[in-house]
């Protein structure tokens, strides 16, 4: 065997190891239920879930808990899955500022006991990418 | 309404589209099976009118666009939607690449200049490489094209107009001449000098790894296998400095801006240009072993046109939107993915077709490397770089997998890992060791003949040095309580090893002449800049601790990691180290330096301007004087944070700033740094009472009261000292006739006393009131009613709640490493292009030198390093 084809084989080896690696660590989308089901069978990996707040008549938010003057690193709220689980989350960072106007929300964490815990959340937010929205110009046609 | 601009500019469009088929067309005719320098001068003619016609082309629709920024013309989307009244010209420049159009644009123009270099200094390879640029520049232009061929979209174009492109707006059926009075504005975040030139920057690093990929498919398809390294290397030594630097500036650029707590956050957008910088830095060590050493010439052709490709691959995922919301560079998704991906396409087949086509004839060295080679180092380091790449790649790629399996109709639920800064950096962490390790032995290697003796003898220094100070850092690190993993001792050792290696090879550089310094010298910029990431990466400190004593109890007993602390306004808070004091609420206004208290300012109705309540003056020098219209930059609201280290006494005070932001979800917080020479202090705005809401105010309580009574306002003892002739007036408009009276109420405050003027105005027999605020202190006083007779007066007293500031800080030790580094690396890559400078660039290539048989000729006489 020639030295050049070790060489090739070690970059091989390399690059499966990566590969590996990658599916290891590389997260996937639940629903609540089913991060439920892992946590009950003792897997703690971190899952990735998408979900919606549930709002009242007014279009506001509920169940959100954040009291800055108690602590700051505290907040609490209930996220709905795409299939319409509801669960409350915990995420020990403060409230992300226009958190009420959000539309989706992702989340990283996992289960504790009967809690979610967030370690990250992800905001989309209605004006987020195209402006199609004109102040004022109704107002201002004579 | 002025459409005249906007329909030459498309027009520029149509014709710098038309103009760089015809050069494509022509400069590929001029060299169909002619060999390079043998053109047919006819066809080669065209080429260069048409490629001419296209750069002007080209430039006036840069001209078009940026008038219709500059002229705040917004009746074009593009103006409207990215620029507004109040945006310095200096922002305007940022606007025009804002948006995806626009830095098309900038890609496009690049190449144009570039295209005219080749065409000056490179004229014998000017045919087959400029009918590359051509053919890049077409599909370029075509996206921004904005024309419908058959019921297909091609490009979008930066001259829509609005009511083109909200076509549903009601106003528009109204009127369609309407031209709204304001732009939306350019998102406040890319207001910032970073935004004026790290986007141009990165543009042409991308468009310069364009000029190497040109070489090589001309090298291949004119059969001049080995000739187009020598004019090409140059190029790829600048894009590599170039698109190092760009990727730097963007990390200072978040650095300074975003929230995120650090300079790289591993988004797929950075990744997007990271991955292609690595393998154009590894197809630079390909290029120069074979300029060099005449050998890895596979690999150079391999990895210039993976480079290529991969910076497509990088468009087609910033743009296509395929990543979705996972990135903080929202590009709008236009709707270009399929012509995004048949550009990807078409050249990454083309490339590959043909390098496989001409594999076997491309020649390779004949001899064996061994270990006594630095050649074999080097190769293991351009490998080591590329696996790098590809660990990167495939990750950033996951979102790209869901896609492909969703065309398939299978559904993936495949995401990004949930902790990607650890992913990322556990992996890239070994290839840094590889990299530093390598460069240190192979620039080491290079400069000598290399046998056993001479190997340990030039190797045993640097060793033992780097392993005596890696043992000395694991002792500090220990000495100061914290910990150290294998890997980052790994690290530590690999980078010490690279700067004492590379630094001993400058050393023995020096008396050969600088300028073959410059490998030497960029090597210790990427082995300090490894060293940096280590330090403030690794060791960065949260040093907003909750120190209270006070525990909150939740659900969660086991130790989380509080970051963050709130900080009453005035009130002074103790934090690891620490005394902080936030102390109020400060805007920008242009023209004084530094910032200034809202409470000396009276807004008005106009948010860019406000009126002096007091004079505003720094350093001494009185600006506005009280009463004074000023202007004011409304979007930022920096929160002023007094820090005192306990242990040493020193004082300063930090800025971070709330951002009001619609385009990025409301409100939006950015840090401010403290620079000190070994360490930064970073810390930012978690969390704030919204300055975009206002305040809620208590139901008003009444007291009566007398000159010289004291009462008790939200817990502050004050006094009703006098009542007077009201002389803050200024936005009240007086006229003659008026009567206005104001109260003087001194109250006492934790630092300070203030006085409170609420105002009584009489005017045409009817009572006004001007109420008075202490903002910090959280008081509003308003004089509702005076009985003269008596001697009482009425006051209306409301409290709200006290300001504060969620604040989340941080430490970077050595971040400066980082910063030096990149500066460093950049030096060299600088010198390696002085260097070649003679030989390539800047000459027309009329008389090839022999350069690598010289090259060899100098290494047998030339004497030994001593060491």
């Amino acid at each position: 065997m020639k030295k050049t084809h070790i060489f090739v084989l070690a970059i091989i080896a390399v690059a499966a190891a990566i590969v590996f690696s990658t599916t290891a660590d590389a997260s996937v989308y639940v629903g609540f239920g089913e991060a439920r089901q892992r946590a009950a069978e003792g897997n703690v990996t971190k899952v990735h879930v998408v979900g919606k707040l549930p709002r009242d008549a007014q279009k506001r938010p509920m169940g959100l808990e954040y009291d800055p003057l108690t602590d700051p690193n505290y907040f609490a709220f209930t996220l709905v899955d795409t299939n319409r689980v509801a669960q409350r989350v915990i995420y020990n960072n403060p409230k992300p500022q226009d958190f009420d106007a959000s539309e989706q929300v992702v989340i990283t964490g996992s289960m504790k006991g009967q809690i979610f815990m967030a370690d990250n959340i992800l905001l989309k937010c209605p004006s987020k990418y195209v402006k199609k929205d004109l102040k004022g110009a109704t107002a201002s046609v004579n | 309404m002025n459409l005249l601009v906007g329909q030459i500019g498309h027009l520029s469009v149509i014709l710098a589209f038309a103009a760089a088929l015809v050069a494509a067309y022509s400069y590929f005719q001029a060299s169909r099976g002619r060999a390079l320098g043998e053109e047919d001068t006819s066809w080669l003619r065209i080429a260069r009118v048409a490629f001419f016609v296209h750069g002007a082309a080209v430039l006036s629709v840069i001209v078009c666009l940026f008038n219709i920024i500059h002229a705040h013309r917004y009746e074009y989307y593009y103006a409207w939607s990215h620029s507004s009244n109040h945006l310095p010209v200096q922002y305007m420049i940022s606007c025009f690449w804002e948006g995806q159009e626009g830095s098309f644009l900038l890609w496009i123009f690049w190449h144009v200049v570039l295209g005219f270099f080749i065409m000056r200094f490179n004229r014998k390879w000017e045919a087959p490489v400029m009918a590359v640029f051509s053919g890049v520049q077409l599909f370029l232009v075509s996206m921004i094209l904005g024309v419908v061929l058959g019921g297909v979209k091609i490009g979008s174009s930066p001259f829509t107009l609005l009511r083109d492109f909200l076509v549903d707006l009601p106003v528009f059926k109204l009127n369609p001449n309407f031209v709204p009075k304001d732009g939306t504005g350019l998102n406040a975040l890319l207001q910032n000098y970073w935004m004026v030139i790290h986007p141009p920057t990165l543009f042409l690093g991308f468009a310069l790894t364009l000029v190497p990929f040109a070489f090589a498919i001309a090298g291949l398809w004119k059969r001049e296998l080995t000739a187009w390294v020598k004019p090409a290397l140059p190029w790829t030594l600048i894009g590599g400095g170039v698109l190092g630097v760009g990727v730097v500036m963007g990390a200072y650029w978040a650095y300074e801006t975003l929230n995120f707590g650090g300079y790289w956050n591993w988004d797929p957008v950075e990744n997007a240009v990271y991955i292609p910088w690595l393998v154009l830095v590894a197809s630079l060590h390909g290029m120069v072993l074979w300029q060099k050493r005449r050998t890895g010439l596979r690999t150079a052709f391999a990895l210039v046109i993976a480079t290529f490709i991969l910076i497509l691959y990088a468009t087609f995922l910033t743009r296509s939107g395929v990543l979705g919301s996972a990135s903080v560079h929202s590009f709008t998704d236009l709707g270009l993915s399929g012509q995004l991906f048949i550009y990807l396409g078409a050249f990454a087949v083309l490339a590959i077709v043909l390098l496989v086509w001409r594999w076997k004839e491309i020649p390779i060295s004949e001899k064996e490397l061994t270990a006594y080679n630095p050649e074999l180092w080097v190769f293991v380091g351009a490998t080591v770089l590329c696996l790098g790449a590809f660990q990167v790649l495939f990750t950033t790629s996951i979102p790209v997998y869901n896609s492909f399996m969703g065309l398939l109709g299978i559904k993936t639920n495949i995401a990004l890992p949930a902790d990607q800064i650890a992913h990322y950096s556990k992996l890239q962490l070994w290839m840094g060791v590889g990299v530093t390790l390598l460069s240190g032995v192979a620039q080491i290697m290079w400069w000598q003949r290399n046998d056993k003796t001479t190997l340990v003898n030039s190797l045993a220094a640097p060793t033992m040095l780097a392993l005596l100070g890696t043992a000395l850092v694991v002792l500090l690190v220990r000495y100061n309580k914290l910990t150290i993993t294998p890997a980052y001792v790994a690290l530590t050792l690999a980078g010490l090893f690279g700067v004492l290696a590379n630094f001993g090879t400058i050393f023995t550089l020096l008396r050969r002449g600088v300028r073959l310094s410059g490998g030497a010298v960029a090597h210790l910029g990427i082995a300090l800049m490894l060293l940096g990431i280590l330090a403030s990466s690794g060791y960065s400190n949260i040093i907003s601790r909750n120190v209270s004593g006070l525990l909150y109890s939740r659900e969660f007993t086991e130790d989380l990691n509080r970051d963050n602390v709130l900080l009453w306004r005035n009130e002074t808070t103790p934090m690891h180290g620490y005394q902080l004091t936030y102390t109020g609420q400060f805007l920008e206004v242009p023209g004084v330096p530094g910032y200034v208290d809202k409470q000396q300012l009276f807004r008005t109705d106009d948010e860019y301007k406000a009126v002096a309540r007091a004079p505003i003056a720094s350093e001494g020098k009185t600006y506005y004087k009280t009463g004074d219209t000023l202007e004011i930059l409304p979007e930022n609201t920096y929160y002023r944070v007094a820090y005192k280290n306990e242990k040493s006494g020193e004082e300063f005070v930090l800025y971070p700033r709330a951002q009001v932001n619609e385009e990025m979800g409301g409100l939006l917080a950015s840090p401010a740094v403290k620079k000190f020479w070994g360490h930064d202090i970073y810390s930012h705005i978690s969390s704030v009472l919204d300055p975009r809401k206002e305040k809620t105010w208590s139901e008003a309580k009444e007291h009566v009261l007398s000159v010289g009574d004291t009462i008790f306002l939200n817990d502050y003892f004050a006094v009703f000292r006098a009542i007077e002739p009201a002389h803050e007036t200024a936005g009240l408009n007086m006229q003659k006739g008026d009567l206005a009276l104001q109260a003087d109420m001194l109250v006492s405050g934790e630092r300070r006393q203030y006085h409170a003027h609420p105002v009584f105005v009489v005017r045409n027999r009817l009572v006004g009131r001007v109420p008075d605020e202490v903002e910090d202190l959280g008081v509003r006083l308003s004089l509702n009613s005076i009985d003269p007779v008596a001697g009482k007066f009425t006051f209306a007293v409301s409290t709200s709640q006290k300001d504060y500031v969620i604040l989340k800080a941080m430490e970077k030790p050595f971040i400066n490493l980082l910063w030096s580094g990149t500066l460093l690396m950049a030096l060299g890559f600088g010198l390696s292009v002085w260097q070649r400078g003679g030989k390539g660039v800047l000459t027309t290539d009329a008389t090839p030198a022999p350069e690598a048989s010289a090259e060899a000729g100098n290494r047998a006489i030339r004497p030994q390093p001593v060491s």
